[in-house]
């Protein structure tokens, strides 16, 4: 079983986002860059698929050569190889189409991604390369388990979760459920400085959004404390005050 | 040219975010000085499809074949970007649902469109066409300008609003050609859970973290929710505790929401967790901490304990529900 992972690059989760050049450019000066946590639930599924010789899993991501690091340790934590499409990631559909152009000759019975990248979050990858590649995509799952050449996955819904299965070839979005993100282990640190890494050229696509502004959330007010001991009362400022009861 | 948008039905009917949707897109179509055409998929009776006309959708097409009772991501992604070329629509609309993240990104490429999902606002008229959606959980915006002739919008459910607009709604059966390697993922089975108000699209949330101690206090969050018609959502720890279920987990993490009220228990604030639920309308804080963070955001605090607090709160409901 062949399976790949793509990942992205994103700032930690701690991150205090701000942006400079008019709100027209994310700050990255002192940001730390990981894994996009939900990419790490996908990698760690397909790690466990694979485990004891049943497969292989390669790690792609669009970036420049900046992104190293993080795909590093996307090896670390256990992927056999990986592959950076060098090229700035303009949009989702830019990035899809790279990767639907890496992937469609390569023959992989399972592609993953994180259900969203925790700066865009779009979730707009997996379905796009799914459709790139004309293959069923399955979007937002909470578990996945293979038998043979069909799937048994649960996807969430609002207010509850489907199951379904696809035979074949395909793609799905992670999100929680799917795996415990493995943590690398000193072996694996050491091993992922020699694993492969291939850096691939970009195709040319036409462009079809751009982000031209930064807005953050205007702040709010100051909190109207409640003592207490007069707490029922909160239930009357709901009512007439704040008119949401 | 004209608006199309998708109208997702869940056992023959439509939510209240479906509406919202069209809506929207209706605002757009007016926007554009054009009609809005919506696509339903699936078994709806005449009578709930007419119910698309209050929101200003003035046709509706009507797409039910065996096939495609239940949803296929990749085949109802195909009729909707078939039914837009058919009817000449070079704006189509659909709510930022489960459904709809996965359909979205499939019919914008069909239609080799820019795609704008979670938007939260109507697309600017200045001549681009930019629509402001959510970046970085919650923690900022992006205004994405759709530079494609085509373009693609999810909306955020509470971001724009229910808004009546009387039109008499035509509806019309559409004929689908369905490709059988459309039909590659099998539905086994849907697990609802009808007694609950689902966490996406709720008006009214009540969530709870690690100052509940233990799942065997969720007892008196229930029942305040049930009381409010809330939904219930918790913390991060608490869902990776198996406290509580993963998909009630809101915060950077996890889901982001944007509801009318949101009442935080025992919840410190961190900023992951701030960043899933910053854009509620109202935000209410009940923690014993004095110092924790999220009084810094809330709109309503009440500093005491969560076991005290919200069984005095649960009173004080029933009391004002009479």
């Amino acid at each position: 079983m062949k399976i790949l992972v793509c990942i992205s690059n994103v700032p930690d989760t701690t991150t205090k986002i701000t942006f400079t050049n008019d709100n027209t450019e994310f700050n990255t000066s002192g940001v730390q860059y990981i894994v996009n946590p939900y990419d790490e639930i996908a990698l760690s599924r397909a790690i466990e698929l694979t485990e004891g010789g049943k497969g292989t899993v390669t790690v792609i991501n669009v970036g420049e050569a900046g992104n190293d690091p993080t795909i590093r340790k996307a090896l670390a934590i256990g992927a056999d190889d990986a592959v950076r499409v060098n090229a700035a990631p303009r949009d989702a559909y830019f990035v899809a189409k790279q990767i639907a152009e890496y992937a469609k000759d390569k023959d992989f019975n399972i592609i993953l991604t994180g259900r969203e990248s925790i700066d865009y979050n779009g979730n707009q990858v997996a379905a796009m390369v799914g459709e790139f590649l004309d293959i069923p995509s399955v979007s937002i799952i909470k578990k996945l388990d293979v038998d043979g050449d069909t799937a048994t996955i649960e996807r969430e819904i609002e207010g509850g979760k489907e199951v379904l299965t696809v035979s074949g070839k395909f793609i799905a979005s992670c999100a929680e459920g799917v795996a415990e993100p493995k943590i690398p282990n000193m072996r694996g640190i050491m091993s992922a400085r020699t694993k492969p890494l291939a850096v691939v050229d970009a195709v040319a696509i036409e462009e079809v959004s751009k982000v031209t502004k930064y807005e953050t959330p205007a702040p709010r007010g100051t909190v109207k404390l409640i003592p207490a001991d007069q707490t029922e009362s909160l239930i009357g400022l709901l009512h007439s005050e704040a008119k949401v009861i | 040219m004209s608006v199309l948008v998708y109208v997702e039905q869940a056992e023959g009917k439509f939510k209240k975010s479906v509406f919202e949707a069209v809506s929207y897109a209706k605002a757009i179509a007016d926007q554009q000085s054009t009609n809005l055409t919506a696509i339903s998929i699936g078994d709806v009776a005449d009578s709930e499809l007419k119910e698309l006309g209050k929101y200003g959708a003035s046709k509706v097409l009507n797409v039910s074949v065996d096939q495609l009772k239940t949803f296929v991501n990749q085949a109802y992604a195909s009729v909707i970007a078939a039914a837009a070329e058919k009817e000449g629509a070079d704006i189509v609309v659909l709510s930022n649902s489960f459904s709809g993240k996965g359909l979205a990104p499939r019919i914008a490429v069909k239609l080799k469109a820019g795609l704008a999902d979670g938007a939260v606002e109507l697309p600017s008229t200045d001549g681009k066409f930019s629509v402001k959606k959510t970046a970085f959980s919650g923690k900022a915006f992006a205004i994405t300008e759709l530079t494609s002739t085509n373009k693609v919008i999810a909306l955020n459910p509470n971001a724009f609003g229910v808004k009546e607009n009387a039109t008499d709604a035509a509806i019309e059966t559409f004929t689908a050609d369905v490709k059988q390697s459309d039909l590659g993922t099998v539905i086994k089975e849907i697990v609802r859970a009808t007694d609950k108000v689902s966490l996406p699209d709720a008006e009214l949330v009540v969530s709870a973290g690690r100052g509940l101690k233990g799942p065997e206090n969720w007892g008196m969050i229930e029942e305040l929710a049930g009381l409010l018609g809330a939904a219930t959502a918790c913390s991060k720890p608490v869902s990776d505790a198996d406290w509580r279920p993963h998909s009630e987990h809101v915060g950077q993490t996890g889901i982001a929401i944007s509801p009318n009220l949101y009442i935080a228990i025992g919840i410190s604030g961190a900023i992951q967790h701030l960043a899933g639920v910053s854009s509620s309308k109202v935000i209410v804080v009940i923690n014993k901490d004095p110092e924790a963070p999220f009084f810094k955001v809330a709109d309503y605090g009440i500093v005491g304990d969560a076991f005290e607090v919200v069984p005095k709160l649960i009173d004080a409901l029933k009391a004002h529900k009479g």
